[in-house]
């Protein structure tokens, strides 16, 4: 039985979502900022975050983006395979959305068409989109703007199986401490261990949406998150990287399969507002 | 404590009194320019061309705003990490420039300039950008307009609030600040 979903209103979706994502905190966030107010050691520390979260108010109130880096779109599609869209092409639709968002939304453009020529697009199109294709006729959409001071500091790398999670945690906490005081903490930071090397990248990614209110399904795997977080709280980077007790506010693991020959690790660093917003149609 | 406020021009003096994790405000003329400007600039000082404001004195703020909306001078104004300008910032603050804002870690050659030339950079609160545009008086754009969100603009802000990240004897505060909260792992 097909499900007929319009393009028209995949776009509004879109752009609805791009400008809540970039002007409204998500509610586990702001949360786990709040408490993290109270147990934060630093004078400095408790300031920052105290701006943080009044930053986020003001930025809900007046509709106006809590970071000036609005960021490179990244879209997550979770579609039934009984969907069909009708009037248009998805990926057309879709960023047509963050056209429409980006413009109506006072959102900074901040993507160049090629990499290496680097000439503004000028509509912070063209998105990055993911694609998951389900049993069912669900249409659900995750926006999750990327900043690149966060996105910068992020890094991948190919462990041997031999050096096991041992390695994986010297790797994480390698990257972190590397990244000190840029990605703008307290961070977010997401891990993808196995599958080939794109897939540990986009499972990184993914891990970043996980609401912080909530555990890993996996126990042994939310144990080793709570270990990385509390080894990486222990750097001292602090807020804005300027001392403290609250360096993360989580760490959140996604796994795959992988060959037996590999032990991909990808780490992807979010900023402490690491934004993103969903719906469904 | 009364705030600390400061305006350009910046004198060697009010810099030297600057210590490493003070918190003070920045009022007057403050000019952004991120990575291509800075090129520009840089470029401009090398063929011995007019700059297109003089830097004698004055305050960078590493920062691309979102767009205004009607009836705002600016939209959100955060900064920008300081480190991708760490190639340029050596010869600005040879011309004069006294003042660096934006987040993150500096290079040892930015900090050798810095000291050679008595030069400050403070970090202002990452992420805090709706905040910073309600610093923010007026903007207008006085150079590299096509560049958009990264053109050189001159703002004039009131109490931007900043935190001293290197003063003028090369103290970090990111590395320091990480020595006495580190734990041992």
């Amino acid at each position: 039985m097909t499900r007929k979903i319009s393009a028209s209103a995949i776009t509004l979706l879109v752009e609805q979502l791009c400008i809540e994502a970039c002007c409204v905190l998500a509610g586990d966030i702001n949360n786990k900022l709040k408490s993290c107010l109270q147990t934060e050691t630093s004078p400095l520390g408790k300031e920052i975050l105290g701006t943080l979260i009044e930053n986020a108010r003001v930025a809900r109130e007046e509709s106006s983006p809590m970071c000036q880096d609005t960021g490179m779109t990244v879209v997550f599609v979770r579609m039934g395979q009984n969907v069909q869209v009708t009037g248009g092409f998805i990926e057309d639709a879709i960023n047509q959305g963050v056209r429409q968002g980006y413009e109506k939304g006072y959102l900074r453009k901040s993507v160049v068409k090629d990499p290496l020529h680097r000439e503004n697009t000028r509509d912070n199109t063209p998105a990055v989109i993911h694609y998951e294709i389900v049993p069912g006729d669900v249409f659900h959409i995750t926006v999750s703007p990327k900043g690149f001071g966060s996105e910068n500091k992020s890094a991948l790398k190919m462990l041997t199986p031999s050096e096991g999670v041992e390695g994986v945690k010297r790797f994480v906490l390698e990257t972190v401490s590397a990244a000190g005081g840029n990605p703008c903490p307290p961070i977010i930071v997401g891990v993808g261990i196995g599958g080939t090397m794109e897939r540990a990248a986009y499972l990184s990614k993914k891990a970043l949406l996980r609401p912080l209110d909530t555990q890993n399904p996996d126990s042994a795997l939310a144990a080793l998150e709570a270990e990385l977080l509390s080894e990486i709280n222990k750097m001292g980077i602090g807020p804005a990287g300027f001392g403290g007790t609250t360096t993360a506010l989580g760490v959140n693991i996604l796994t795959y399969a992988t060959h037996i020959a590999g032990l991909p690790v990808s780490v992807n660093i979010g900023c402490h507002a690491t934004r993103h917003a969903e719906g469904s149609l | 404590m009364d705030k600390k406020i400061l305006c350009a021009p910046f004198s060697d003096e009010t810099i030297r009194s600057l210590k490493t994790g003070d918190m003070v405000y920045i009022s007057g003329t403050v000019y952004t320019a991120r990575d291509e400007a800075h090129r520009r600039l840089c470029e401009m000082i090398r063929r011995g061309e007019p700059m297109p404001f003089d830097i004698e004195g004055q305050a960078v703020y590493y920062a691309g705003p979102a767009p205004a909306k009607p009836g705002k001078p600016i939209g959100s104004v955060g900064p920008t990490t300081g480190g991708r300008m760490d190639a340029y910032s050596p010869s600005l603050i040879a011309r004069g420039l006294k003042v660096m804002i934006g987040k993150g870690t500096r290079s040892a050659q930015v900090v050798d300039a810095m000291k050679q030339y008595t030069g400050v950079y403070f970090a202002a609160i990452g992420g805090a950008a709706a905040l910073m545009a309600k610093c923010v008086e007026s903007a207008e754009v006085i150079a590299f307009e096509e560049l958009g969100t990264e053109a050189v603009r001159r703002l004039t802000v009131k109490e931007l609030p900043v935190v001293v990240a290197i003063d003028c004897r090369g103290n970090d505060v990111y590395k320091l600040a990480r020595e006495i909260y580190e734990q041992s792992i």
